[in-house]
């Protein structure tokens, strides 16, 4: 007898394991519903979910200010507000679908459309664009255009942008001689060198900071000036082949090495105050040129430092001086939930609050972040300082670039980026063979994504 | 009796072994048998979370092990920690709960303060470690350099991460203090009286008395510190962002490991695969890698006790 009862046991657990395997696969096997045929309602009354992820003060005020002009141009539509959302929940949510998910989204991280587009995870707005009328390639300026999309399939819209330019103390500029902002990267670097004072083994005074865990220094940004492709036609990495990315890279070790190498600037920067706090180091005047974007500018001036804050566009390559002016663009994004069974309200939503020019004024006006609609750009409500002038040109300007959207999201980027690290410092010295290396990787990650 | 009571008798007995195990095997099937099997059928397929799963046979193994970059430098730094960081914390756990229960007076005060670490959440004891260890600013390195000491870049430098962690895990070691404590005030006295007798040294009296009798707690404190190891996800998640300088806002992505992975680990793969990458074929492969090795640990040290609590006998 004794024998006997584990072996039943031992069936039985066969028996429960083996159910629960073929419960499995049957749970597993379930797909998302069709995009293009939302079918609800937007003229009755309802309420849709919005989740965000702004959180400051401000933001979130500023959140529920567009919100409530929505619900007063459509007295039906209800919206139910959810803040501080990170990109992880979102993706979460965005999986599990149920009725406490959200209807719209938006990310800060542009990297992510590719991932949300291919894996049919926010909807494809085209069909929406289409029905009311209105062409996103006059709507939006061009790179923003661009990054919310991926081979077509629009299944985002830009919800304000960020520029990236050039942050400079002006008093630490006249105290060394130099008269206006550096236009191409040689000046720029002979000017980071006057700029540069040292005090034993650091700085008492930097002129930039070039290491890629410098903030905002990071690889895309300074890539963004050299206008890289990123992937040819068929959608392979020409990050070995296009000379921009060489150039970039190359440019950043100068810089590295000719600020005084590697090891010293990571102590310096090590020792840094945190990015979004009050001691960020251009605010301190430890720093005298930051690349930054649009943002700092409300930042730096709270923190009321004691010089006189510049800005201007980010310098060029020389050969590339007729296009000074552009810059990196990215932005905030909104999407519409897949698993959303209210569509057509939703995109009454996000159609508000992306493309009606007084709503998008006004929240950028509310948040200090670049309008995403051209007319939004040019219009005489907006509210600004008149350096933030010189984002506003940066996201209108034609050749200011974007990082395409992947399927795998910003792995590309990441691999770009490790090797960035490995060159700055000197654990790299053959780029070519690096970047070839890196080039494979990133086809070899799209090819595994797909 | 008839075959047939008999049948419907032993069926009976059966069926009532089977009522009283149930808990244990709904438990096993729920939170075991159904992730395990879920586990091994995604490895052979590409699911991104969204669309149906489709098979793709050994594609998500030979990524992993031939074309991520990150697989072999997170292997590596698990078992970094699983071996030296596992041995330093049972070593310094032990060496502590030795020297508290020598105390004489002030043993609570003791007891209370290397305890304390132990409670700090983790996310919190990272941050202010790598406040400690900055090498730019930090107290410890202003000190080493004071005395005339070379401040290494802890946090910041690839050498130096894993045995900044390690000082971190060190320090939280409470723990393993109270087990080691608990464990050496069982020893038999008289044990210890008869080795004196027998003219046995302090180290005599260690090696042939004290350990014997706690070698099962060590054994534990093995077992239960390779499985941590070999999870350990928030620390060097958490030192790696701070010390990089990158706070997870507007637009940051994943930086794996800072610096150069050294502060990587296969737990952070699976997290970054799956729910980053929606790669969820190719986190099923990094997390059956990792349920193996902790088997194959488990079950080594498992035979070694064996020999141990023979020894001890």
């Amino acid at each position: 007898m004794s024998a006997r009862i584990p072996d039943v046991a031992r069936k039985a657990a066969f028996a429960l394991t083996a159910s629960t395997a073929l419960l499995l696969s049957t749970t597993a096997c379930t797909g998302q519903a069709s995009s293009s045929g939302a079918s609800d309602d937007a003229s009755k009354e309802q309420t849709i979910t919005f989740w965000h992820a702004w959180s400051a003060p401000n933001e979130v005020k500023a959140v529920k200010a567009l919100v409530a002009g929505f619900e007063k141009a459509h007295p039906n539509i209800h919206v139910n507000v959810v803040g501080n959302m990170t990109d992880d929940k979102i993706n979460q949510a965005l999986r599990a679908g149920g009725s406490k998910a959200p209807d719209v989204i938006s990310s800060f991280t542009t990297n992510n459309v590719g991932k949300f587009c291919s894996s049919g995870a926010l909807v494809d707005l085209n069909p929406f664009f289409k029905k009311s009328g209105i062409d996103p390639n006059t709507t939006f300026p061009k790179a923003m255009n661009e990054y919310t999309q991926y081979q077509l399939d629009r299944c985002a819209v830009p919800l304000l942008g960020d520029a990236y330019g050039l942050y400079y103390n002006k008093t630490a500029f006249k105290k060394a001689g130099i008269t206006s902002p550096p236009k191409t990267w040689t000046e720029f670097e002979a000017d980071a060198k006057k700029l540069t004072i040292t005090q034993g083994g650091t700085y008492k005074q930097l002129g930039f900071m070039p290491d890629y865990h410098g903030w905002e220094t990071t690889t895309e940004h300074y890539l963004g000036q050299f206008s890289p492709t990123y992937f040819d036609k068929s959608g392979k990495s020409t990050i070995a082949t296009d000379p921009a990315v060489t150039d970039a890279l190359t440019l950043q070790k100068k810089l590295v090495d000719g600020l005084g190498g590697f090891t010293k600037l990571e102590k310096f920067r090590s020792g840094l105050g945190d990015e979004w706090g009050p001691k960020h180091p251009f605010q301190t005047g430890q720093v005298a040129m930051q690349l930054d974007g649009e943002w700092r500018l409300g930042m730096a001036l709270d923190a009321k430092p004691d010089f006189e804050i510049g800005v201007a566009p980010l310098p060029v390559p020389d050969d590339q001086a007729d296009q000074y002016g552009k810059g990196y663009i990215t932005g905030t994004i909104a999407g519409i939930a897949a698993t959303s069974k209210k569509q057509n309200a939703a995109w009454e939503f996000v159609k508000y609050i992306t493309t009606d020019t007084d709503a998008v004024v006004d929240f950028s006006n509310a948040i200090h972040n670049v309008p995403s609609t051209l007319d939004a750009l040019k219009s005489p409500k907006l509210k600004y300082d008149p350096r933030f002038k010189t984002f506003l040109d940066i996201a209108a300007n034609p050749n200011s670039t974007s990082s395409p959207a992947s399927v795998n999201g910003g792995v590309y980027l990441t691999t770009i980026q490790q090797l960035g690290y490995d060159y700055e410092s000197g654990k790299l010295t053959d780029l070519q063979a690096g970047l070839k290396k890196a080039a494979a990787q990133i086809d070899t990650d799209i090819a595994q994504a797909k | 009796m008839s075959a047939l009571t008999l049948r419907t008798k032993r069926r009976r007995s059966a069926l009532r072994t089977l009522a009283f195990l149930s808990p244990w095997l709904i438990g096993f099937a729920v939170f075991f048998a159904y992730p395990m099997i879920s586990t091994v059928y995604f490895s052979f397929m590409h699911y991104d979370g969204f669309k149906p799963p489709t098979w793709s046979g050994t594609k998500n193994w030979t990524y992993v092990f031939e074309s991520y970059p990150f697989f072999w430098p997170a292997l590596r730094n698990t078992l970094w920690l699983v071996v030296i960081m596992v041995t330093l914390r049972v070593l310094f756990g032990l060496g502590i709960g030795m020297l508290i229960t020598k105390i004489k007076t002030g043993t609570g005060v003791f007891r209370t303060l290397f305890y304390l670490p132990y409670l700090a959440p983790p996310v919190a004891a990272t941050m202010a470690f790598a406040f400690l260890l900055n090498p730019g600013t930090g107290p410890v390195n202003s000190i080493l350099e004071k005395i005339g000491i070379p401040a290494p870049g802890w946090f910041n430098d690839p050498n130096w991460s894993k045995p900044a962690l390690t000082l971190m895990f060190l320090w939280g070691v409470g723990d393993l203090m109270v087990i080691f404590m608990a464990a050496l005030l069982d020893v038999p006295k008289e044990q210890y009286e008869a080795a004196e007798l027998d003219g046995a040294s302090a180290w005599q009296r260690f090696r042939f008395v004290t350990l014997p009798n706690i070698s099962p707690i060590i054994m534990f404190a093995v077992v239960t510190g390779v499985i941590a190891a070999m999870q350990c996800y928030t620390q060097p998640l958490v030192a790696g962002k701070v010390a990089s300088g990158v706070i997870q806002g507007a637009g940051t992505m994943f930086e794996p490991g800072y610096p150069e992975h050294s502060t990587l680990t296969l737990p952070q793969l699976v997290y970054n695969l799956g729910f980053q990458r929606f790669d969820y074929g190719s986190a099923c492969v990094v997390a059956l890698v990792l349920f193996a090795l902790s088997m194959a640990f488990t079950a080594l040290l498992m035979r070694r006790r064996g020999g141990l609590i023979q020894a001890g006998d």
